[in-house]
């Protein structure tokens, strides 16, 4: 049996090396798709957060139960419990972003990055680690979701979370905000992130 | 003739102007796993057409009968087994997420099996995608699609009926289908290109999609265009 990572381990791989967005390519609905503003960007990555912590410990108490024919279909159930209560949670106290999201909320049930954790490793490992886990993986996910947003929404309106900060005569890049302007954003920034990544390792005589 | 007008522009909507991957962004995911080759695509779309086309049928049943508020199925159950009061104000519409994605994994889960019984060829052809599209968002997200027609509508004259329903589930596979078999037949040719290294993979992808959307965008405002000129008023 391999040795599993620790919780300290898990936490660290999740912020880069094992990156939800750059590099393993989860959860790109919601990264193409609320990333138009760094607020809702920031509310998302909440949320999913929120959700894959809770999910984690979950799986991480009842690991033992699972059988393994009926284990997406309990990962699935209890990821849609708790997106009830975010979805709830938001409709009653952010309305306005709740609004903005729209469906993009319940569609975190969907988001492959919360069933990939359960799977590789909420099922297989303790509460602690899980939970590290989760952490990790959110906070890698907030940062990615926060760079392309920010990115867009900078261009695009010239402002950052609602504060302007280009000056008035800046052109708004209005594309940025608009769908194809989220394809473009990502897609640069992906190659930047491989670039980065690929130079490193090269300084590093071939790295790992 | 006025039923058939909104039909044809919820299918023209579904299908090009709002594309499901180009504008919603949902789907994404095999958008730019499975687009490597023209036949594949065409197989993932048919899958998810077909899936769609039954879990927004399920999902608007279940919908309409059991979790809007007022529907007549728990209307029925609460009054015969708790209180006439209680059955006055049930609403379920919180269970929805739930009920449906249960609705879809097991919808899914039936469609394989009956595929590979009954029409192994045709299980050949798409089979393999089948179980990936259960988590699918593109699935989830018509079924929210149709929800948010049912429930929460002030006037009852726009609430959706089965036929709008469907006119979403099927079109909007089919403009799931046009968008990955378009960007499997640029990838094949891109795999013919000298791209440098950081872009190689879903980073040219990414891009390649974005030029698409821009292109997907020339439809916006078709819609109210055709509107006017079909029912010959403004």
């Amino acid at each position: 049996m391999q040795v599993l990572p620790t919780p300290t381990e898990r936490f660290i791989q999740g912020i880069l090396p094992e990156n939800p967005v750059y590099r393993q390519l989860l959860g790109l609905c919601p990264t193409l798709a609320v990333t138009g503003g760094l607020k809702p960007a920031l509310t998302m990555a909440a949320a999913v957060g929120f959700v894959l912590l809770c999910a984690n410990i979950i799986t991480s108490l009842i690991r033992n139960l699972l059988k393994p024919h009926l284990r997406i279909v309990v990962f699935t159930l209890t990821i849609a419990t708790f997106v009830t209560i975010v979805d709830r949670f938001l409709a009653a106290y952010l309305y306005q972003m709740s609004k903005a999201l729209g469906p993009y909320i319940p569609l975190i049930i969907v988001n492959c990055i919360i069933i990939c954790r359960c799977e590789v490793c909420a099922s297989r490992q303790s509460v602690p680690a899980a939970a590290a886990d989760a952490l990790g993986q959110s906070l890698g996910f907030g940062l990615a979701l926060a760079g392309i947003a920010a990115v867009r929404e900078l261009l695009g309106t010239g402002m950052l979370a609602g504060y302007p900060v280009l000056p008035e005569s800046w052109p708004d890049w209005v594309i940025m905000v608009l769908p194809p302007g989220a394809f473009l954003t990502f897609g640069l920034l992906l190659a930047l992130v491989n670039w980065i990544s690929a130079d490193k390792q090269q300084g590093e005589g071939g790295g790992s | 003739m006025a039923y058939l007008v909104d039909i044809f522009l919820i299918s023209i909507s579904a299908a090009l102007i709002n594309n499901f991957v180009l504008y919603y962004f949902v789907g994404i995911c095999p958008f730019i796993g499975v687009s490597r080759q023209v036949d594949m695509a065409l197989g993932m779309g048919s899958a998810v057409t077909f899936v769609m086309t039954i879990a927004v049928f399920i999902c608007w049943t279940i919908t309409t009968l059991v979790l809007q508020p007022g529907a007549p199925v728990s209307v029925w159950i609460a009054s015969f087994f708790v209180s006439p009061e209680a059955a006055a104000v049930i609403d379920l519409t919180i269970l929805t997420y739930i009920v449906y994605i249960f609705a879809i994994a097991s919808a899914v889960q039936f469609v394989e099996m009956y595929v590979r019984k009954f029409y192994p060829p045709l299980y050949k052809s798409f089979g393999v995608f089948l179980p990936l599209i259960t988590t699918n968002c593109a699935i989830l997200f018509a079924c929210l699609t149709v929800m948010s027609h049912i429930i929460g509508v002030e006037n009852p004259g726009e609430v959706w009926d089965l036929g709008r329903a469907l006119a979403l589930g099927i079109f909007g596979g089919v403009g799931f289908t046009i968008a990955i078999v378009i960007m499997a037949g640029i990838r094949e040719e891109l795999d013919l290109c000298d791209i440098p290294a950081p872009f190689q993979g879903a980073a040219i992808t990414l891009i390649v999609g974005g030029i698409l959307a821009m292109a997907f965008m020339g439809f916006t405002g078709v819609d109210s265009g055709l509107r006017a000129v079909l029912t010959g008023g403004p």
